[in-house]
């Protein structure tokens, strides 16, 4: 058999003409996907004449940055400036990140690499819980916040968001297959106790599966509104994607509330998305790690 | 004397010191951190919430027993529940979760078609819609479905393919349920597809070779005898992420509609049943007996999940 006509044509390392299809089909997909967004962003530098222009047209002529003044400048009955909820989406997701990252890779560890009583049950629960939908238990998580008295607190925003199955699950699975279990029995002999192998030796190999987390972690909290809602009402501790929702909400005519809405958006869009491109690579580094078995 | 009693408890019991210094390498402080804040967040919530479910309590006036009473109501008299909420669910998660499954596994094992460059544009293009928030992206789909011939899609339809009048995109109930599952499909490439992705580009190379030499003819032999197999642990996981992003999806019709009650409960799910008993009504037993018949159902379709896809034991 000749050599390239073996008919194999997976993972290839570059172009050739009998890829013609998928390329064809994958960009008609990706320009119907991606429309929406190019919309956004489009939308948000509208200004109001081509807001209103009959016919809609999809791409800006002259762009402005009146949505966002208009988004920012908002003041709300209660008065409280916009930098007030920045700073507390900030904060809240800083928190929610750094946590996450540790506790979820701390259990990881000792899941994967420690042995002691129950870990096998401890897996186990943790693959349940996987399926768990933390939208279903909202009312309940109101009472057991009350109770703990982090109920209108920046803990009401924290908490809920740091027990996360799947960090924890990620992070396992990538230990399992990364982390040798020869190189913790010389760290061991070399005198090392747990606490020392987890930071000097595990989580040095498991950084793509941390920045998982960590891109994960973040795009829940900062775009995150239960918080604001239900966990919280003083209108001082809500968070930035409450304060868009209600500025939107608040403008009587759909069209100006869309170039309002593309603008808010947009802000909370971007970040996560740069976010994703730059570790892209980490990411399908990690969820290499991600079946079930 | 002293002296010596000292030195005997040492040698009978190790010291205060070391006994710290054993315990504190202890694999449970390891584990503490999670396991407690799993208990208090998902654990605690569960279990108050079937408690609830056998009270009623309106959160003013302490919770009285009234035994399987919410459920009984639930099932005998609440119609919205019974002809919206059940079959929307239903017919919405049937609809979005395989679709949108079979649609990420062959999106991955497209993917692993075309070079390395090409794949991440795609990739990037295909994942960015699930980072956007479903709530606010409501805004956007609102003006682009909008009823009237300012909306760009009944502007296409109106002036390239000659529709006589402007359709009521977001205000027909049937055709509101439709967009809420194409809004949803949309951004479901999540962590499912990359997690199949991923695999399908981790398939180990030399199986293709082996099998092209055994004489495999086409891409479909290629698909059933090697891909799927190989990925079977990636498909699964895919699986319950495509069972939580379906059964997540929550207020999307109402947000579409333009807020509150979508016209007729198109597109009511359980979900939005338990928040509006909740939140709006506070009868909070009521809403958490439907939170436990919500909890069961994702239970049953996981189950269902791993029976397909979970290794044998």
């Amino acid at each position: 058999m000749k050599k390239g006509s073996s008919g194999i044509t997976f993972n290839p390392d570059r172009f050739h003409m009998n890829q013609w299809k998928f390329h064809a089909f994958l960009i008609t997909l990706s320009l119907i996907m991606g429309a929406p967004i190019i919309f956004i962003i489009n939308h948000a530098f509208k200004p109001y004449t081509e807001l209103f222009a009959y016919p809609p047209k999809l791409f800006v002529r002259r762009p402005t940055l009146d949505n966002f003044t208009r988004l920012f400048t908002f003041s709300s009955e209660s008065g409280i400036p916009i930098s007030r909820y920045i700073f507390n989406s900030v904060v809240t997701t800083a928190a929610v990140v750094v946590l996450s990252i540790l506790i979820s890779s701390l259990a990881a560890f000792a899941l994967s690499k420690l042995e002691f009583k129950g870990k096998r049950t401890l897996n186990k629960i943790n693959q349940f819980a996987l399926m768990f939908v933390p939208i279903a238990v909202a009312i309940p998580r109101f009472f057991v916040l009350i109770n703990l008295g982090i109920y209108n607190t920046y803990f009401a925003h924290i908490i809920p968001l740091l027990a996360m199955p799947v960090g924890i699950f990620l992070i396992k699975q990538f230990m399992d297959s990364s982390v040798p279990i020869e190189l913790i029995e010389a760290a061991k002999i070399d005198g090392a106790g747990n606490w020392r192998i987890y930071w000097n030796v595990a989580l040095p190999l498991v950084i793509p599966a941390l920045v998982t987390v960590a891109i994960l972690s973040f795009q829940v909290s900062w775009s995150n509104t239960e918080g604001s809602n239900i966990f919280v009402d003083k209108e001082a501790l809500r968070t930035l994607p409450f304060y868009m929702s209600t500025v939107v909400s608040q403008q009587g005519n759909i069209v100006v509330t869309a170039g309002i809405g593309a603008a808010a958006n947009l802000i909370m869009f971007l970040p996560n998305l740069i976010i994703f491109i730059i570790m892209q690579n980490k990411v399908m580094a990690s969820m290499a790690h991600s079946g079930i078995k | 004397m002293m002296e010596v009693t000292k030195q005997t408890k040492e040698i009978l019991s190790p010291s205060l010191k070391s006994i710290f210094k054993k315990s504190s390498q202890s694999p449970y402080w390891f584990v503490l951190p999670y396991a407690s804040l799993f208990i208090l967040i998902i654990v605690l919530p569960v279990i108050v919430a079937i408690i609830l479910s056998f009270f009623s309590f309106d959160t003013i006036q302490p919770p009285t027993w009234i035994g399987l009473k919410n459920y009984v109501n639930i099932f005998t008299t609440d119609s919205v529940f019974l002809q919206n909420a059940v079959p929307n669910t239903i017919s919405f998660s049937i609809i979005v979760g395989p679709i949108g499954y079979i649609l990420s596994f062959f999106l991955a094992w497209m993917l692993a078609q075309v070079p390395h460059k090409a794949r991440t544009i795609y990739a990037v293009i295909i994942y960015s819609p699930s980072i956007t928030g479903a709530v606010m992206m409501a805004f956007v789909w609102r003006i682009l479905f909008s009823g009237d011939e300012t909306g760009y899609l009944n502007y296409i339809l109106l002036n390239w393919f000659g529709v006589k009048d402007a359709i009521q995109f977001l205000q027909d109930a049937d055709i509101l349920f439709y967009i809420m599952i194409l809004v949803t499909l949309w951004s479901s490439m999540g962590l499912g597809f990359l997690a199949m992705l991923a695999g399908v580009l981790n398939i180990d190379r030399s199986l293709y070779e082996a099998a092209a030499i055994d004489g495999m003819k086409n891409r479909w032999q290629e698909i059933f005898y090697i891909t799927i197999p190989s990925i079977k642990p990636q498909m699964l996981f895919g699986a319950v992420m495509s069972i939580i992003g379906t059964f997540n999806a929550a207020g999307i019709a109402s947000a579409l509609s333009g807020g509150g009650t979508p016209p007729q409960y198109a597109g009511w799910l359980i979900v939005d049943h338990a928040a509006d008993f909740g939140f709006t009504r506070f009868e909070m037993g009521y809403a958490s007996a439907i939170t436990v018949i919500l909890l069961g159902i994702v239970l049953l379709f996981n189950k269902v999940a791993y029976k397909l896809f979970g290794e044998r034991e």
